[in-house]
């Protein structure tokens, strides 16, 4: 049973008392919604003649159904309009906070909190959305629940839980040139499992982390669930407050002062007792490539798709059926796999600083022939910034275009979809069966500057040749 | 009450509106079962994206394993004539991981299936279970296969889960299951659908945002 560690210490401050069942009532500090898991859980509220406890602890936006061309309103797919027209009237109607389209502040969801300061250390963040664990970078206990939880935290800004263990992840040293927070988290999951973290928060800590960006760690946090655990977090130091000071709902003045104290206070202890720690040496990650079905599923950009016979055996049976789906061969290099498509963007990797690694690689080159190439910014902020930056210049130099904001392909709820057995590069997080948008279409995941690689050269390639 | 449950289930067409119970205790559910074999199956196969394009659940359960189903052309335990009375869902290991969309549990319960039996679930896919009233149980790997094969060898054979003992029982065989004791409780006492409870501690609610320093940032 852990002691001491940032996620006690938060869990026991939220907690509300205990239910007859023994779980655990917990509040929740900030909730987040969006258009595709909300519509069901504010109908369940009306069903029951209830109302929104803390209005203004829940914040909105439209990310999902978005289209990244062609925004004008009403939109050409009539579903996703009566979705997002469905959101804007349940705002309206509970008095929730909601940045739509155009109000410069619309974005992914687990883009836009962190970037106007709502996200903050010590929180209890809960979405309708298996990404919420992105804000765990902050040192906030964040995780993706269903409708029927999201209607309880909408109903009693509380949720019924069982508490989780805790598994402190040590990476330390210095990450190689080329080498990316994606590459990290895809390593982790390839070394614990898909299903290794089911059950426990993940601390990631260790000079690694320590160095990293908000930006790097909101990447590495973010793909917790990909590991199988429902949220990650990193402690909060000077990086997070220097991020957050200023921003649009950071504490300021003199409330500044006593965050500080607060946010120091939730620290994990250097004595606090974890349920279990895995030690990984940063020196030995490469740029790493997903092959299969699962972001387990991944290797070096170096290495061949692995044999089913050097695999776990446990591990066998989804590597089978990913060597089926996929159309690749067991012990083939990963490297010179040719790619139809490439998508830069998503939750993961749709950030300022993702856009910069992508265009580092894009300037001045040409996407290959044949390829369709897109950069999809994480938010409006994001491609504000980027133009300002005059990164869409260079992405639509190289034969990139150049979107507006939203989901995208990541899971291609909106227009934008693979065709067929198309295969993409893509920096987002997951490369399930059909998750793009084709019923047999197929996904590589890889770090944003791994996808632009691809780009301009038609086919997976060791981002480290053209730096 | 336990949720007794009748070997006849109405037709699919009938099944498609029906309304999940709400606040019942689920102590006992008997009925045929499915397997459904493979690890590490994911919400977007359970119900791809496209499906979600709705402000409403209705309807989900003809989409379950949508593409999965098209591609195994009427091969898929979910289109097998012998299955389609099911009621209880066998799987294997990391079930419903990826996407947090109750979608995938609408789906499959709106199929049909009233509960599920697996080597393990994700956490999200087991809690949105919880919260609709589909017990998640777990068995040990090579149980959970032997009941597989049980239920390929005869399909019409009924299976019991009893979360009280916590047993899957057929035939004279009967194999010890697990599941956390807090949602165990809330299925054994009716209280799986937690929204009441939560709402009744406004108070205690109040107070412990009032002892959070940011909630007074804001």
């Amino acid at each position: 049973m852990s002691h001491g560690t940032l996620f006690d210490k938060v869990w026991d401050l939220h907690t509300v008392g205990t239910l007859p069942s023994g779980q655990t009532q917990l509040f929740i500090g900030l909730h987040l919604i969006h258009e595709v898991t909300s519509p069901q859980a504010f109908a369940m509220l009306r069903e029951r003649d209830l109302s929104v406890m803390f209005p203004q602890r829940t914040v909105a936006t439209v990310d999902h159904i978005v289209p990244t061309e062609n925004q004008a309103r009403p939109f050409i797919d009539s579903l996703a309009e009566q979705m997002i027209q469905e959101l804007e009237a349940n705002c309206k109607s509970n008095d929730i906070r909601f940045y739509n389209i155009g109000s410069g502040n619309q974005g992914i969801v687990h883009v836009i909190a962190p970037e106007q300061g709502l996200t903050q250390p010590g929180m209890t963040i809960a979405c309708g959305d298996s990404h919420t664990s992105t804000h765990g970078a902050f040192g906030a206990i964040a995780f993706g629940i269903g409708t029927s939880q999201v209607r309880d935290v909408l109903a009693s800004q509380t949720l019924a839980l069982a508490k989780l263990k805790v598994r402190r992840i040590e990476v330390n040293g210095d990450l190689l040139p080329g080498v990316y927070a994606k590459d990290v988290i895809l390593h982790i999951i390839r070394t614990l499992g898909v299903k290794g973290g089911v059950g426990y928060a993940y601390e990631f800590a260790g000079t690694t982390f320590d160095a990293m960006t908000m930006e790097e760690r909101m990447t590495v946090c973010n793909m917790s669930i990909e590991g199988g655990a429902r949220c990650g977090y990193v402690n909060p130091d000077a990086t997070t407050y220097e991020y957050l000071k200023g921003r649009d709902f950071s504490p300021s003045g003199d409330a500044w002062d006593e965050a500080i104290t607060w946010w120091d206070s939730l620290v994990s202890d250097a004595d606090a007792e974890y349920d279990d720690v895995a030690v990984f040496d940063a020196n030995e990650i490469e740029p790493t490539v997903t092959w299969g079905i699962t972001p387990g599923q991944g290797v070096w950009v170096s290495e061949a798709i692995p044999v089913a016979a050097s695999l776990p055996e446990s591990d066998r049976v989804v590597a089978e059926e990913a060597y089926s789906y996929m159309g690749l061969d067991p012990g083939t290099p990963i490297k010179g796999t040719k790619i139809d498509v490439c998508f830069i963007g998503s939750c993961t990797n749709g950030r300022i600083s993702d856009l910069r690694e992508a265009a580092k690689v894009a300037e001045g080159r040409k996407v290959a022939g044949g390829i369709k190439a897109f950069v999809v910014p994480g938010s409006e902020r994001v491609k504000q910034q980027a133009e300002a930056e005059g990164l869409d210049t260079i992405f639509e130099a190289a034969g990139f275009e150049w979107r507006q904001a939203g989901c995208s392909m990541c899971l291609a709820m909106n227009p934008d979809k693979l065709q067929g057995r198309q295969i993409s590069a893509s920096s987002s997080n997951r490369n399930f069966k059909g998750r793009q948008g084709s019923s047999s279409g197929r996904t590589l995941l890889m770090s944003p500057a791994m996808v632009a690689a691809a780009a301009v050269t038609g086919s997976v390639t060791d981002v480290r040749e053209l730096l | 009450m336990s949720l007794a449950m009748s070997l006849l289930r109405p037709h699919r067409r009938l099944s498609l509106h029906k309304q999940i119970p709400t606040m019942t205790q689920i102590s006992t559910i008997t009925g045929p079962a499915l397997p459904l074999t493979g690890n590490d199956i994911d919400t977007d196969r359970i119900i791809p994206a496209r499906f979600l394009k709705s402000i409403t659940f209705d309807g989900l359960g003809d989409h379950a394993f949508e593409d999965d189903r098209q591609q195994m052309n009427g091969a898929h335990p979910f289109d097998q004539p012998q299955y389609q009375s099911a009621r209880i869902l066998v799987v294997n290991r990391n079930f419903g991981c990826g996407s947090s969309r109750e979608h995938a549990p609408q789906a499959i319960a709106r199929w049909g299936i009233q509960t599920l039996i697996g080597e393990s679930f994700a956490e999200i896919f087991f809690g949105n279970c919880v919260a609709m009233g589909v017990p998640c149980v777990v068995a040990e790997s090579e149980a959970v296969r032997q009941l597989q094969a049980a239920i390929a060898a005869n399909p019409e054979q009924p299976f019991t889960l009893d979360l009280s003992a916590m047993t899957v029982t057929y035939g004279d065989t009967v194999i010890p299951v697990t599941m956390g004791d807090g949602p165990r409780q809330m299925f054994l006492h009716g209280t799986w659908d937690a929204c009441g409870q939560l709402v009744a501690q406004s108070q205690e609610i109040q107070a412990t945002a009032a002892r959070l320093p940011y909630v007074a940032w804001a």
